[in-house]
């Protein structure tokens, strides 16, 4: 039985624009991902508990409403603490570059900006599958 | 004794969702850490929720999640969508309807990919459930697939099986055949408040009264929900603790779990039975000789399958000499 990728996508924020995180999933799905969707208007609490109940490989956040600077950095620390910090964690939406500069000390690996096609995060996230190997076991 | 079964013991849902996640990955330390939690298992009420597509499944079962946390019980759930039988990657959205439970640590919810199993259960829910019974969850709800008329497994797996229909599937509830009909415990109308709710009871009445009566000597009980609302859940939670109250006073519980057992044993047996075999045989060129034979009919399947069987029995037997 082969591994599966598995990846949460997650809204945080106030916005309730769907399409672009649909798009993603499908995309991700195509690709042999499983792909587990939360919905809208998540808290940084309720995405590190899904993404721990799931056991996801990777978290992809979006956020068209400014949460970003607050909200993806705290994902990253809940995990931490509960001893879950070996997922990628990756966010996408309006963030300017600036910001962006700021997320990738913080622990997001990686943030993609709109106009990003979805076969660069496939390859994004399957490269890093790769490189993780067969050393994940904590 | 493996440390990872030991936090999953504890309760630690970091833990556990591993060891699910090994178990649906094939991963031998999987099957290691369920070795150490099997023996913990049989205490959880196991409810299994099916019914078709569209019919409120999910929104049922995080309305019951609300009941259930308010007299106190932990819940577990496991909440199966199809794989994409094109690219295996699969949508799972079932949980959308039930995060506002997200952040109540009495709760955890994990969402399986079908991964080709048939029947409207995932390849590892018996796995998953086993983990989830051991972690000390009071109860744990499958909700499969949506299922249509035959996909019936989830009654192996569970003690209490709730058949969720909707006004409107059609004049003598369509979606609801025989098979799916003769298996449920507990059946409810959802979306009640919809036009229709009282053909659908009265067709499901009229079905549920030529059935056979079950063994064990419960009535099956219909009930009237609208899980958007909330209304009927109470009930409905309380018709299911009946069930389990009635399982355990006719010693039908230890039947159903004698029958459970079995069922998981050999499902898993002739799993990796097929795959020691499939293993052996890829070894072998007259495998991929044996799918062209049957591909030109020139050999017929069964022919070809037992040629396979019997080339493995000789190996084992040369093996052993």
């Amino acid at each position: 039985m082969a591994r599966r990728t598995r990846v949460l996508l997650a809204k945080l924020g106030l916005d309730a624009h769907t399409i672009g995180v649909n798009v993603i999933a499908q995309a991700l799905r195509d690709a042999g991902m499983e792909v587990i969707y939360s919905g809208l208007k998540q808290t940084p609490e309720m995405v590190a508990n899904t993404a721990i109940q799931e056991d996801v490989d990777v978290i992809g956040m979006s956020s068209l409403s400014a949460a970003h600077m607050t909200h993806f950095p705290r994902v990253v620390e809940l995990l931490r603490e509960r001893g879950a910090g070996d997922k990628l964690v990756i966010g996408g939406g309006v963030i300017p570059d600036e910001d962006s500069a700021a997320l990738l000390e913080k622990g997001i690996e990686r943030v993609f900006t709109m106009g990003t096609a979805t076969t660069e995060i496939i390859a994004y996230i399957e490269a890093w599958q790769a490189g993780r190997g067969a050393g994940r076991d904590t | 004794m493996s440390e990872i079964a030991d936090r999953a013991l504890e309760g630690c849902q970091v833990s556990g969702a591993r060891v699910i996640r090994w178990l649906e990955d094939g991963e031998p330390r999987g099957a290691e850490a369920f070795r150490a939690l099997y023996p913990h298992t049989g205490r959880a009420h196991l409810i299994g929720i099916t019914g078709p597509p569209g019919a409120g499944k999910s929104t049922l079962v995080d309305a019951l999640i609300t009941v259930l946390r308010s007299r106190d019980l932990s819940v577990a759930v496991v909440a199966i969508d199809p794989t994409s039988p094109f690219s295996g990657g699969a949508i799972l959205g079932d949980r959308i309807r039930m995060q506002r439970h997200a952040t109540d640590p009495g709760v955890f919810i994990r969402s399986m990919a079908t991964r080709g199993q048939l029947g409207g259960l995932s390849r590892a829910t018996f796995e998953a459930t086993g983990v989830l019974d051991a972690m000390g969850y009071d109860v744990v709800i499958v909700e499969t697939v949506g299922v249509g008329q035959d996909e019936i497994e989830v009654v192996d797996l569970a003690h209490t099986t709730v058949v969720v229909s909707v006004p409107g599937l059609g004049d003598d509830v369509q979606a609801l055949k025989a098979g799916i009909l003769e298996v449920g415990d507990l059946f409810v109308i959802n979306k009640a408040d919809r036009p229709g709710a009282d053909d659908t009871e009265k067709h499901l009445l009229a079905m549920l009264h030529g059935r056979a009566p079950a063994a064990d000597g419960w009535e099956p009980t219909l009930h009237r929900t609208v899980a958007t609302s909330g209304e009927g859940i109470d009930l409905l939670a309380e018709s299911c603790a009946a069930h389990r109250s009635h399982l355990e006073e006719t010693g039908a519980l230890d039947a159903k779990a004698a029958r459970r057992a079995e069922h998981f044993f050999l499902e898993l047996l002739r799993s990796l039975a097929a795959q020691r075999i499939l293993e052996d045989a890829a070894e072998d060129e007259s495998f991929s000789y044996l799918i062209a034979s049957v591909r030109a009919r020139e050999l017929d399947p069964y022919s070809a399958a037992r040629r396979l069987v019997g080339a493995f029995e000789l190996r084992i037997a040369k093996d052993e000499n």
